[in-house]
């Protein structure tokens, strides 16, 4: 393992006057370029698997590890980006094949464009390939390859001795992509319930889907995940605020923190303590932010799997569970003012 | 260019002056927008108009600048008194011949209707628009499709204003005339034609989405929806009114819910206005919280419906190629914006029809 130091010497400037270290976390102005660090090698024999000649970029090191490469790519990786690339060529060249082939009509509607799910009328049948066949074919690709990208996250955290952190998290985003594109269209009964590939029509379909069911605001469940979705960005804004706001007192090395407590972790605890009462610890403030991440798409999958096939309308059903209050007050703009008036219209 | 002392004493006193200087410029310039729309007043002012319970967001937002500005089509409606008739005039019906649909009218009305007929739909053309280049002996013939045409319109006219009250003059009376959706133009703005699918490569439901077109609305959603909802009488509807499931063959699923939002979309483009003038949107289907312009608007669906498929859809045996849709060669088609034009009463609620008691009957007008 490469030793990487800086030593006051190395920023001496030719004038002889050392450069104060300016230690920052993002945006990074002093870049340590050494060596290339080629990393751990053990009874895995990880090392035969690793491709590519580490190179450096400045770019990179703005905003972290200056060095890129070697990587990783394996069996699990081939397969992923094999399959991933199929699904995305599939859907790209369906979205050609629907403007003709031309490319600048390609470029014009792209945003419009999409390789749709079949209609209501295949059920859970084979359709043929231009009435969603495709998406039915590509979509079994995308499914390897996520796949096949989870099980490299958990065995590469094996052969390194980690913990499976990681890849129960990206597990936690695969269930709420398992349920909207297979688990709840095999229990509704028909692959038209499936998200179409396209970026204004997955999110038609996002608004469809609310209002087809009765408005999604009133789901629990999609409540649940909004919380941990909002309470995901200010338990991140908070922490990373937190530490760096520490880092002087080399708060930024938490790992060394959690096991010895120092200064940077007593006043970051004070402050908190002194500011809402309650402080989060060095190592479970981890643990808060995985779970909150993790439990934003379980819920919302949960809610996505309920809702067509336990309950139909979320108004009506939080009406009956008392949770959807009435409103006082006179529908129609005759009660507030009139239309002459506001238009200037008034004779 | 600078004094030698200057450029040696700048060179002996370094001083960062950007740092300041954009400090400076930023706060300064924020102190002055500041000021200045204390004292000059939102540059960008909105009025609203509650449409609903308060706390709910049931509001329709206009720029003053807009609400400032009438419908310029409200300038082409001119003054056109009646003349009221003792009962001794001599009618059209004995007159003219070949008069179809306005024999009741007396001699006078029907040349001042036939008169503002021409300033309404072929102002440049004049009467031989209709009626050809030939003398006024062979006005009565109908050689001309334009002739057969506005005889048809005419009916749709009277018959909007006769049986269609309910919507036409929800508010007030205000009626429509051929000035309603023509504006001088010999073919309305904003009629319709299928253009559906839009897709090559595909069939089914993609075939007729995802694609920028007048009529999605620019959106991705479908470009049928006024194909189904306001000719071939399709269900309106997204819900289900089950809290359980309890789902029936024919209940909407989510690619009805996306045609129905882009007829929605169609509806809040022509009248210039949001989800909000009709319903709550926490729950659109919901009877108890609707605004009384959702049944309206309901109504004009109807209307439309039988405007499309009793008269205009008709006339498609009657009109030449020209007139015709580009894709399909179907009949044009109107809409909610061919009248509306993108305001919430057409013409801004200016009664049309004061004039035309010919025009507001099936049967014998009525003067007053």
């Amino acid at each position: 393992m490469v030793e990487l130091v800086v030593r006051a010497a190395d920023l001496a400037k030719p004038n002889g006057d050392v450069i104060m270290i300016e230690y920052q976390n993002i945006f990074t102005q002093v870049q340590v370029r050494g060596p290339a660090e080629m990393g751990i090698d053990n009874e895995n024999n990880m090392s035969a698997e690793r491709i590519g000649t580490p190179w450096f970029s400045t770019l990179a090191g703005w905003v972290g590890n200056a060095q890129l490469g070697p990587v990783y790519l394996g069996w699990t990786g081939m397969i992923a980006l094999a399959t991933g690339l199929l699904w995305f060529n599939i859907v790209g060249l369906n979205m050609l094949a629907q403007v003709g082939w031309s490319i600048p009509e390609f470029l014009r509607q792209f945003f419009w464009l999409a390789l749709e799910p079949p209609g209501p009328e295949w059920g859970l049948r084979m359709p043929p390939l231009n009435e969603g066949g495709w998406y039915i074919i590509s979509s079994i690709f995308l499914l390897v390859s996520v796949s096949t990208w989870w099980l490299r996250s958990y065995l590469l955290a094996q052969q390194h001795k980690m913990g499976k952190h990681v890849a129960w998290a990206f597990a936690a985003a695969i269930w709420l992509f398992l349920v909207l594109g297979l688990f709840r269209p095999i229990l509704m009964g028909s692959w038209s319930e499936a998200v179409p590939y396209g970026i204004f029509p997955h999110l038609d379909w996002t608004t469809a889907f609310s209002i087809r069911y009765g408005n999604l605001y009133y789901n629990p469940f999609h409540a649940l995940s909004i919380v941990f979705l909002y309470g995901s960005v200010l338990l991140f804004a908070m922490h990373g605020a937190t530490i760096l706001a520490v880092a002087r007192f080399g708060g930024d090395r938490e790992l060394e923190q959690i096991y010895d407590r120092g200064t940077a972790s007593e006043r970051a605890a004070l402050f908190w303590r002194w500011t809402m009462g309650f402080n989060a610890t060095m190592e479970g403030i981890h643990r808060w932010a995985w779970w909150f991440a993790v439990l934003c798409p379980i819920t919302g999958g949960i809610g996505i799997l309920l809702t067509g096939t336990v309950v139909d309308n979320w108004f009506i059903w939080a009406q009956e569970h008392s949770f959807a209050p009435m409103y006082d007050g006179s529908y129609g703009y005759e009660n507030y003012g009139s239309y002459e008036a506001f238009v200037g219209q008034e004779k | 260019m600078l004094p030698n002392w200057f450029n040696v004493w700048n060179k002996e006193n370094p001083t960062n002056v950007y740092g300041p200087a954009i400090l400076v410029g930023i706060l300064g310039g924020a102190i002055f927008v500041a000021i200045m729309i204390v004292v000059w007043g939102q540059p960008a002012a909105t009025s609203s108009l509650q449409t609903g319970p308060r706390g709910i967001g049931m509001s329709m937002t206009e720029f003053n600048s807009d609400l400032d500005t009438p419908d310029p089509d409200i300038a082409l409606i001119s003054e056109n008194e009646p003349y009221i008739p003792d009962g001794s005039e001599a009618l059209a019906k004995d007159i003219y011949s070949n008069v179809q649909v306005l024999g009741d009218v007396t001699e006078d009305n029907f040349n001042r209707l036939m008169g503002a007929m021409t300033e309404w739909v072929a102002p440049d053309q004049g009467c031989a628009y209709c009626h050809g280049d030939g003398d006024i002996e062979t006005y009565g013939e109908d050689t001309l499709y334009t002739k057969v045409v506005a005889r048809r319109m005419i009916e749709m006219t009277q018959n909007i204003n006769e049986g269609w009250d309910g919507h036409v003059n929800a508010n007030k009376q205000v009626g429509v005339t051929c000035m309603t959706c023509h504006r001088g133009q010999n073919v309305p703005s904003e009629i319709w034609f299928k253009i559906d699918p839009v897709n090559e490569a595909t069939a089914g439901w993609p075939a007729v989405q995802n694609r920028a077109t007048p009529l999605s609305q620019y959106t991705s959603l479908p470009s049928n929806a006024l194909e189904a909802y306001l000719l071939n009488y399709e269900r309106i509807g997204v819900h289900d009114l089950e809290s359980r499931v309890k789902n029936a063959p024919g209940d909407p699923l989510i690619q009805q819910t996306e045609r129905t939002y882009s007829l929605m979309n169609y509806f809040s483009n022509s009248l210039g206005r949001n989800c909000v003038l009709c319903h709550n949107t926490r729950a659109f289907y919901d009877p108890e919280q609707v605004t009384p312009q959702w049944s309206t608007a309901s109504q004009g669906i109807a209307m439309v419906q039988e405007i499309n498929n009793d008269y205009l859809v008709p006339l498609g045996d009657v009109l030449p190629d020209t007139r015709m849709g580009p894709v399909h060669g179907d009949a044009p088609k109107a809409a909610c914006k061919t009248c509306h034009k993108g305001y919430q009463q057409p013409l801004q609620g200016t009664n049309v029809i004061k004039d035309w008691p010919e025009l507001a009957t099936t049967g014998a007008p009525v003067y007053k």
